[in-house]
C-alpha cells in the first residue's frame, strides 16, 4: 500500500544531486543492496512456508507490486530449477475494487493479467510495496475472488509501515518500519524510477 | 470532465486516456465474472426519448458491469407522451437521486440543456441528439479502429497509441449523421485523415469547413486514397421526410436503388479497398441500401465487434465521470 496517492504521475520526482532538496528526499532506510537481500530471504521464506514452489503464482499489484513481484520470481527460480519465473508472476489491479474511488480525483486503472494457469487451487502471494492501511490488500482480495477461488493467499511486503485499519497482516515483510502518520515512506524502483531505495520523509524531524 | 456533451469537447490526451480505460475495462469482460463493484451505490439513468436498441442495451450493460442501480426511462409509455417537459422530467430525475444521466433526444442541443441548466446535479452523458453528436459512437468507433490498425502482437488494444497517419473514409447520409459529426471531430483530435463522401443532397451546409474532406464519388476515393477503414451510415429515411412518391423514395436521392448503385458497398467495391482496410458500420444497418450483404457479413467487416467495444467505452466513460469525488465547478 502507497504511502501516497496511487497515480504515479502524482509521486514527487525527486533527482538526486540538489542538497537543498535533500531534506524532502528524507532519509534512506533502505539501499539498493538491502533490498536485493530483503527480496533473497522473502523468496527463500516464500519456498520454505509452501514447501516447494508448486502451484505458486505471484501477483503483483500495480504500480511498484509489479516489479517486485518479477524480482521475487526470478530470485525463486533461481533456487528452484524447474521453475519459470515468467510464468510464476501475473499482475492485479485493485483500482476498481478500492472503497475510496469517491475520495479521489479519478485513478488510471491498471492491468489485471493472470498466469496461464489462472488463480484456482493456487498458493497466491500478493506483492506489493509498502503495507499501511491494508485498504489495497482488501480491495485485492475481492479482486482475487472475481477470478478463482486460490488454494491459499499469502502476502509480502517490502515495507510494513504500520498504522492497519483493517484485519490484515503481512506473511512476508521485508522491513518493518515505525512511522508516524505524518510522515512519507516512498519506494522506488529501479524498473520505474531509475534507482532502488525506500526513504522517509516528512513528519517532526 | 464533468459531462460528456460533445466529442468535439474532448483533446487528445483526454480521448486516448478514456480509450485506455476501455481497454482495461474490455479485459475485465474476458472474465468468468464480468461485474467490478466499482459503481456500487450509484444510480444511472438512460433517458431516451427516441428509439434506440443497441445504445440503450449498451449503456444498461455498462451500467450494470460496473455495479451501478440503473432505471430506465422510455418516453414511451411515460408522462412525456402526456405532454411533460424536458425540465419536469429531468426534476422528477434530480428528486430521485441520479448520479449520472444518459440522454438521447430528438432535439440538437437536449443534453447540453439537461447539463448546464441546474436541473440535474449528476454527470450528463450524449448518447446522441438530434443531428448534432453521439460522443460514445465515436470513441467506440476509435477504440475499434485503435485496435485494428494500430494494435500489435505486443500490445493488443494498441494502448497509449493515437489514430494517427490513419485515413477513415466516412460513406453516406451525413446530413443526418450525429455519428458523421462525432467522428470527424474525434477521428481529427486522435490524428487521422477523414473523408466524407456523400450525394450533395447529404452533405450538410458548411461542411467545408470541417476539419474533413469531402467527396461526391465513392469508387474515386476508394481508388485513390486507398483508405485504412470505410464507415458506412445508414440512410436516416425517417429524418428525410416523405418528398418522394411512394415506395421508399425521398427527396435527396431519384431511388434507393440509385443511390447503392453510387454509394452502396458492395463486393466490387469491397475488392478496391486495400488489404488490411475495415469495414464499419453503426447500425442499424439497412441491408441492401447502403451496404450489401457480402460486404456485411465480409471478415473484414467489424460491426459485431463495434457493438461489444462500446459496452466497453460506455464502462470507461461512466468510470471517468462518476468514480471520483464530486466536481463542485459546472
Amino acid at each position: 500500500m502507497p504511502s501516497g496517492p496511487a497515480v504515479p504521475t502524482d509521486r514527487p520526482t525527486d533527482r538526486p544531486g540538489d542538497a537543498a532538496d535533500d531534506a524532502a528526499r528524507g532519509a534512506e532506510v533502505l539501499t539498493a543492496p538491502e533490498i536485493g537481500r530483503a527480496l533473497t530471504r522473502i523468496a527463500h521464506e516464500v519456498l520454505e512456508r509452501n514447501k516447494g514452489g508448486t502451484g505458486l503464482v505471484l501477483l503483483g499489484i500495480p504500480t511498484r507490486g509489479l516489479p517486485l513481484a518479477r524480482r521475487l520470481a526470478a530470485k525463486i527460480a533461481e533456487v528452484e530449477p524447474g521453475l519459470d519465473a515468467a510464468a510464476l508472476v501475473g499482475s492485479l489491479d485493485v483500482t476498481m475494487y478500492r472503497d475510496d474511488l469517491h475520495r479521489h480525483p479519478t485513478r488510471t486503472i491498471g492491468a489485471t493479467d493472470v498466469p496461464p494457469g489462472g488463480v484456482d487451487d493456487r498458493t497466491v502471494v500478493l506483492v506489493d510495496d509498502v503495507l499501511f492501511s491494508g485498504r489495497t490488500i482488501r480491495a485485492a482480495l475481492d479482486a482475487i475472488n472475481d477470478l478463482g477461488r486460490p488454494r491459499v493467499v499469502q502476502l509480502a511486503v517490502l515495507v510494513d509501515r504500520g498504522h492497519r485499519e483493517l484485519p490484515i497482516r503481512a506473511d512476508y515483510v521485508g522491513k518493518n518500519l515505525p512511522t508516524s502518520l505524518t510522515e512519507q515512506v516512498r519506494v522506488r524502483l529501479a524498473e520505474i524510477d531509475g534507482e532502488d531505495s525506500v526513504r522517509i520523509a516528512g513528519g517532526d524531524r | 470532465m464533468r459531462h460528456l456533451l460533445s466529442a468535439a469537447d474532448l483533446d487528445r490526451a483526454t480521448a486516448v486516456h478514456l480509450l485506455d480505460t476501455a481497454s482495461q475495462m474490455a479485459a475485465t469482460q474476458a472474465r468468468e465474472i464480468k461485474k467490478l463493484p466499482t459503481l456500487r451505490g450509484r444510480t444511472v439513468v438512460n433517458l431516451f426519448f427516441e428509439d434506440s436498441t443497441r445504445t440503450r442495451i449498451s449503456f444498461e450493460a455498462a451500467a450494470k458491469r460496473l455495479s451501478a442501480d440503473v432505471i430506465n426511462f422510455s418516453a414511451k409509455g411515460s408522462s412525456v407522451s402526456k405532454g411533460e417537459s424536458l425540465k419536469d422530467t429531468a426534476l422528477t430525475l434530480q428528486a430521485m437521486g441520479a448520479d449520472a444521466v444518459v440522454v438521447r433526444h430528438q432535439a440538437s442541443g437536449a443534453p447540453h440543456r439537461l447539463a448546464h441548466s441546474g436541473w440535474v446535479d449528476g454527470a450528463v452523458v450524449n448518447a446522441g441528439d438530434g443531428t448534432h453528436q453521439h460522443p460514445t459512437q465515436a470513441l467506440l468507433d476509435a477504440f475499434t479502429l485503435r485496435r485494428h490498425l494500430r494494435g500489435d502482437a505486443d500490445n493488443p488494444d494498441g494502448v497509449g497509441l493515437d489514430l494517427t497517419g490513419l485515413h477513415v473514409a466516412i460513406v453516406g447520409d451525413v446530413l443526418h449523421s450525429r455519428v458523421a459529426r462525432s467522428n470527424v471531430n474525434l477521428l481529427h483530435t486522435l490524428g487521422a485523415e477523414v473523408t466524407l463522401v456523400a450525394p450533395p443532397t447529404l452533405v450538410p451546409v458548411g461542411a467545408e469547413s470541417w476539419t474533413s474532406r469531402t467527396s461526391y464519388h465513392l469508387d474515386q476515393v476508394l481508388a485513390d486514397q486507398q483508405p485504412d477503414a470505410i464507415m458506412m451510415l445508414r440512410v436516416q429515411r425517417e429524418r428525410m421526410g416523405g418528398d418522394g412518391t411512394g415506395a421508399g423514395r425521398t427527396g435527396f436521392f431519384p431511388s434507393p436503388l440509385e443511390y447503392t448503385r453510387a454509394y452502396g458497398l458492395d463486393a466490387r467495391r469491397l475488392a478496391l479497398l486495400p488489404e488490411h482496410a475495415i469495414v464499419m458500420h453503426p447500425g442499424p444497418m439497412n441491408r441492401g441500401l447502403e451496404i450489401s450483404a457480402d460486404a456485411a457479413d465480409s471478415p473484414r467487416a467489424v460491426i459485431v465487434e463495434q457493438v461489444a467495444n462500446g459496452v466497453a467505452v460506455r464502462m470507461a466513460v461512466l468510470y471517468l465521470l462518476l468514480a471520483k469525488e464530486k466536481e463542485t465547478t459546472p
